[in-house]
């Protein structure tokens, strides 16, 4: 009697610790990107944005782990610093916008009505507007003051519309629920209600949609940045690759320089996704087929 | 009764849509304080090139009023909806003198005949198969098709793209990497001119369906795997029905129709990862047209550009929200 038992056990002990280790994979990946981008800098003494520092065009060595570049930056350092701007953009981008949409879905799932009416008729709108030419158009007229939390914002100011509708689906089931009612019954404000009652059940979804647009924005960096969109001199992902191609790196066989921002970029946005994905799963496997990007 | 009102709220949102990327795209360049003018101005004199004085007088004035701040909000406001309206964005810079307008005439076909051939291969592609992957989600092969397609959906449109240059410049040459159709050739019904004109659009549509595929299958999978466990679905299984009948015709075909709906809302972005592949491509479509007047400074095409994507985009997702009522009978009884 007992072996089975115990035997079932140790399979069930194995299938969490898969299950963990599913979302413990991406989250390391994305907690080492966070590190080289935000640690890794504090410890070099140079900036190495700027040109001329090294000799030119070296392969990989001991001295210059990922080679040096056509202007004479260190790779490796360069990428620390390009995976920083690149983390700047996708936060702001993500966070600013995913708040914007979250109190517009949170207050019209609760209030409901002509207040309901009209957020989904401005989000609907918003969903339509092609988001490219517009972002370009912004950052085209900003580019004499554009940073990158001023790309960032941009970004978010054209994607808030996207996490409101799925907001507000949650918030509509959860307002036939009876502690919803016996709130506004007690007579609760609707700021109280919406910060205290619903937003325990919203936040699982929102820490997951965070990660999901992440990708979205750190992609719209780097094409923006190929269209020469983003100050040249700051250093992301996006900029590493547009001055890469603008010396045909890759056609001269400096692959060292071309590659590790590619690779990077891809590593890290496919972390980010099963991250996303791994956290509604853990945290509310009932959201699953909510979208988090 | 309740189609015509769903129909009038579609067509109410259609309007409001153009009406606020319009007058967005009119605020952008005032609230910025950049003055277009001036830039493009001092561009055109910093290149040194003759143009004609007649000409440029009317791209001063066409430039003035789509960007300028004489008059009041008001009056500029006005000027500037009503050169939108008659089509007159001035003069392009690149293709002086050519009308901007016409330029993003040309562009427009190369884009939504590139943007729907391959919406229609990723949409078919990902929810045939994400549906059977729904259906048969315990097995290997379908978790093993999962991480794959949101891999390929989760890395960014540009580098899937620059990824497929690199692919097919260095390792298979096989497809021509730039322009939309071979130079020099009349267009025409031939096999041949279609055949070329398939080759040209191959490798931006592979691009874009790789971009995309991996959206339709996840979002189609999640949703059949729902539709799954739903009672009638239990039923037709209890009354041992061919399990490929249960497949296609109860699981499938339900968990189709909240894809039509996700076309709509995914169209923008679609639209955008079109505009992005065509740049690497250099395919003759807006994104190209775009890209090429960013480079030089063209206000007037830029702005041509970004207008007629919003009409193009808008008018898509109203065609798509039209028809859903034909897929989706409960719309009609509702």
């Amino acid at each position: 009697m007992k072996s089975p038992l115990m035997l079932r056990t140790i399979i069930g002990g194995i299938r969490t610790l898969r299950s963990r280790t599913k979302l413990m994979i991406p989250l390391a990946i994305v907690l080492t990107f966070i590190f080289i981008g935000f640690c890794l800098p504090l410890l070099i003494s140079f900036d190495p944005r700027s040109w001329g520092k090294f000799p030119r065009n070296l392969p990989p060595s001991f001295e210059h782990p990922l080679g040096t570049t056509s202007v004479g930056q260190d790779v490796f350092w360069l990428l620390t610093y390009s995976i920083r701007g690149s983390l700047i953009v996708g936060f702001i981008g993500s966070i600013v916008g995913l708040l914007i949409g979250a109190v517009l879905g949170l207050v019209a799932g609760h209030k409901g009505g002509a207040v309901d009416r009209a957020v989904i008729f401005l989000t609907d709108v918003f969903l339509t507007l092609p988001f490219l030419p517009l972002l370009i158009l912004i950052t085209i007229l900003i580019k004499g003051a554009a940073n990158l939390y001023i790309v960032g914002l941009a970004i978010a100011f054209l994607t808030w519309a996207w996490p409101v509708r799925n907001i507000r689906s949650i918030i509509l089931s959860l307002r036939e629920r009876e502690f919803i009612n016996v709130a506004i019954f007690s007579g609760m404000g609707t700021a109280k209600i919406i910060t205290t009652q619903y937003l325990p059940h919203v936040l699982p979804w929102m820490s997951a949609s965070i990660v999901g647009r992440m990708i979205t924005a750190i992609g719209y960096e780097v094409i923006l940045a190929v269209f020469g969109l983003i100050p040249l001199d700051e250093a992301t992902i996006g900029t590493m690759i547009y001055w890469a191609l603008e010396y045909q790196a890759l056609m001269r066989g400096l692959w060292w320089w071309f590659f590790p921002p590619i690779i990077s970029v891809i590593v890290f946005c496919i972390a980010l996704y099963f991250l996303s994905s791994q956290i509604i799963e853990h945290l509310d496997p009932r959201l699953r087929h909510l979208t988090t990007m | 009764m309740s189609v015509i009102r769903y129909i009038a709220s579609r067509v109410l949102v259609y309007v409001a849509t153009i009406l606020i990327g319009v007058t967005i795209v009119f605020i952008i360049p005032r609230l910025t304080g950049t003055d277009p003018v001036v830039s493009i101005l001092t561009k055109l004199t910093v290149y040194g090139e003759y143009y004609d004085p007649e000409v440029y007088e009317q791209m001063l004035n066409s430039l003035r009023e789509l960007y300028g701040l004489k008059g009041s909000i008001m009056e500029q406001y006005v000027a500037f909806m009503r050169r939108l309206f008659i089509g007159d964005f001035g003069p392009s810079i690149i293709a002086f003198p050519t009308p901007a307008m016409d330029i993003v005439h040309d562009a427009l076909p190369w884009t939504l005949g590139l943007l729907s051939m391959s919406l229609l291969i990723s949409w078919i592609l990902g929810n045939l198969v994400g549906g059977i992957a729904g259906y048969f989600s315990n097995s290997r092969w379908s978790s093993f098709l999962t991480v794959l397609m949101m891999s390929t959906y989760a890395i960014p449109y540009y580098i899937t793209a620059l990824l497929l240059v690199v692919l097919f410049t260095y390792l298979i040459p096989l497809f021509p990497l730039m322009g939309g159709a071979p130079i020099g050739v009349e267009p025409s019904l031939s096999m041949e001119y279609i055949l070329d004109l398939v080759k040209h659009a191959f490798l931006p549509a592979m691009s874009i369906v790789l971009m995309f595929v991996g959206w339709w299958f996840i979002s189609m999978r999640s949703m059949s795997i729902a539709v799954k466990s739903d009672d009638y679905v239990r039923y037709a299984e209890l009354m041992n029905l061919p399990k490929r009948l249960i497949m296609w015709k109860y699981v499938v075909r339900n968990a189709l129709l909240p894809q039509v709906t996700g076309l709509s809302i995914q169209l923008g972005l679609i639209f955008s990862g079109t505009l992005v592949s065509e740049v690497v491509f250099a395919y003759p479509g807006i994104g190209y047209i775009l890209y090429q007047a960013v480079i030089n400074n063209d206000f007037n095409l830029i702005m041509a550009s970004t207008i007629y994507s919003i009409i193009a985009v808008a008018t898509s997702v109203l065609i798509i929200d039209l028809i859903y009522p034909l897929v989706d009978p409960r719309i009609r009884y509702r």
